[in-house]
């Protein structure tokens, strides 16, 4: 078996080729070692970050987006989007701060990529 | 008297390029200015909350929001001075004095030097000429991304995505993951506008059909959108009579191409016919002394890291030209060959090292970019227009340029 897979690791986007051998996988085409792992993980188990927003309680913003903090298995990753949805913070929110601790029970956690200010009404 | 203020460097435009372009020419120990129109800089970037951003500017993978603020950190701790809410109205760019509208009244900056740095625009509906109706629910894909991303609003309930931009795939899985129905992308092209890892982490992931040589031909909708008609084109993009299909949407999403900002600034400043921003020089300097242009407004560039990387250098020597350096620049054309559609710079200067951008004009799956006059060739694979081709070449590389008065770039197709 032949198969092509395009890398998303980054936006270069390596076509990266998967040959099997046997059961060993013979893998070329990426430029760096994180599109082996990305090609590994495809074949097994497909893993994505997330990145979505969630609520925020009396904040200069409605919303903080955030990211997890590695790939989490894609076939979770809508059961998750609930999850998130229901999660309100409040201000302030710092850059980097866990919004949900290990989000995906593998130790990856849900984490603030913007600040948001506290305002006071 | 109108009020004024004096700057060795002002930079119109606090996204990425305008951001990256005020921090270099801090570092260059200049007195900075950056106007910002909306009340916070970071521009687009606030609002790409998604990751695959800063890998060559920062050597790390980042959101954009996070990438917005590490630039915005950088720039306090280096002394730009910042000043949001700004509109700028007019440049005399022989003079370097611009007329700034804010809360706080009309006001004049003279500069020592300018880094234009506004951006670009969405193509909007009506530049699309599509019949029917005009409803509401039809948006661009930017301004969905600002609705759910920043002020927490969905458009709608069930969108068709018309262009396969990158700012469509990425809002395509977006709306998905907020909930709504993502009927299909169309495309009227044969090929996706978008970068390929797009299409695969954004459609395919979540089992979006992309219909390529397809357009919307008709809306349909009484104050809200009900229906869109789409048919497939042919070669000519002509809709093909008995291919129309009906889907029933409440939303329309728009990814039908940026457009560089350069409306409203000055009539003197020189365009590139087919890059439709600024013609700029390796150093960004445009037809005018001492006035700078970066980012996307000088074409649309695929990636942020460029816009920044861009940014830098023209930030760096409007300083040094504020300062009274780099006056006696000669200036050779960079022309455009077969196979090539964007293209930056449009001229080379002997101040910078050479960061030559392409797209070519349609997919190549083996191909070579060709510098004559450098003997330097380029060979790829899988070529695709939505994916920009970067060559650096540095001053001594450069030296052959002189001699010949120019650099023609063109792109062979090999079997």
């Amino acid at each position: 078996m032949n198969r092509k897979i395009t890398c998303v690791m980054c936006p270069v986007g390596c076509r990266i080729t998967v040959e099997m051998n046997g059961d060993e996988p013979v893998i070329s085409g990426n430029r760096c070692t994180r599109g082996r792992q990305y090609v590994i993980d495809e074949l097994i188990k497909p893993k994505r970050v997330l990145t979505t927003s969630v609520k925020v309680e009396d904040g200069d913003l409605p919303l903080v987006s955030v990211k997890t903090s590695g790939p989490i298995e894609k076939k979770i990753i809508m059961d998750k989007m609930k999850e998130i949805k229901k999660k309100t913070v409040g201000a302030p929110v710092k850059i980097g701060e866990i919004i949900i601790e290990n989000i995906d029970g593998n130790g990856v956690d849900l984490l603030a990529t913007r600040k948001v200010k506290k305002i006071h009404k | 008297m109108m009020k004024g203020i004096n700057t060795d460097v002002l930079v119109i435009g606090g996204g990425a390029g305008g951001m990256a372009a005020a921090l270099s020419a801090a570092r260059e120990k200049s007195d900075v200015i950056l106007l910002e129109r909306e009340n916070s800089t970071g521009g687009v970037l606030n609002q790409c909350i998604h990751n695959g951003f800063g890998l060559h500017f920062y050597k790390e993978e980042l959101t954009g929001p996070e990438f917005a603020d590490k630039l915005f950190n950088e720039m306090t701790l280096d002394r730009v001075n910042i000043i949001s809410e700004s509109y700028v109205s007019e440049v005399d760019v022989e003079n370097k004095t611009v007329r700034v509208l804010s809360p706080d009244g009309a006001y004049e900056i003279y500069a020592k030097a300018i880094v234009i740095a506004t951006g670009a625009r969405e193509r909007p509906f009506g530049a699309l000429m599509i019949p029917g109706d005009r409803p509401s629910g039809i948006y661009t894909a930017g301004l969905a991304q600002r609705f759910v991303n920043l002020e927490n609003r969905l458009p709608g309930k069930r969108a068709l995505i018309l262009g396969s931009g990158d700012i469509g795939l990425i809002m395509a899985r977006r709306l998905v993951l907020e909930g709504m129905k993502v009927e299909a992308v169309v495309e009227r092209m044969p090929f996706p506008g978008g970068l390929l890892r797009n299409i695969v982490q954004c459609l395919e992931d979540y089992n979006i059909p992309l219909y390529l040589s397809h357009t919307v031909t008709k809306t349909v909708g009484r104050g809200r959108l009900e229906k869109v008609e789409v048919s497939e084109v042919d070669e000519n993009y002509n809709p093909i009579p008995g291919t129309e299909k009906i889907y029933d949407v409440d939303t329309l999403i728009l990814s039908a191409g940026l457009i560089p900002q350069v409306e409203d600034i000055s009539d003197s400043l020189q365009l590139d016919r087919v890059n439709k921003g600024y013609a700029v020089s390796n150093s960004c300097e445009t037809n005018i002394d001492g006035i700078y242009a970066a980012g996307n407004n000088v074409a649309v560039f695929d990636l942020v890291d460029y816009v920044a990387a861009e940014g830098w250098v023209a930030g760096r020597h409007a300083a040094l030209k504020s300062k009274g350096g780099e006056n006696n620049t000669e200036k050779y054309p960079v022309i455009r060959g077969k196979n090539v559609s964007i293209l930056v710079p449009s001229y080379i200067d002997f101040n910078e090292s050479l960061r030559l951008y392409l797209r070519i004009s349609k997919p190549i799956e083996h191909g070579r970019v060709i510098l004559k006059e450098l003997n330097i060739e380029k060979k790829f694979v899988d070529g695709v227009p939505s994916e920009m081709i970067q060559m650096v070449l540095n001053k001594k590389k450069m030296e052959l340029i002189r001699e010949k008065g120019g650099l023609f770039v063109e792109v062979v197709e090999d079997e």
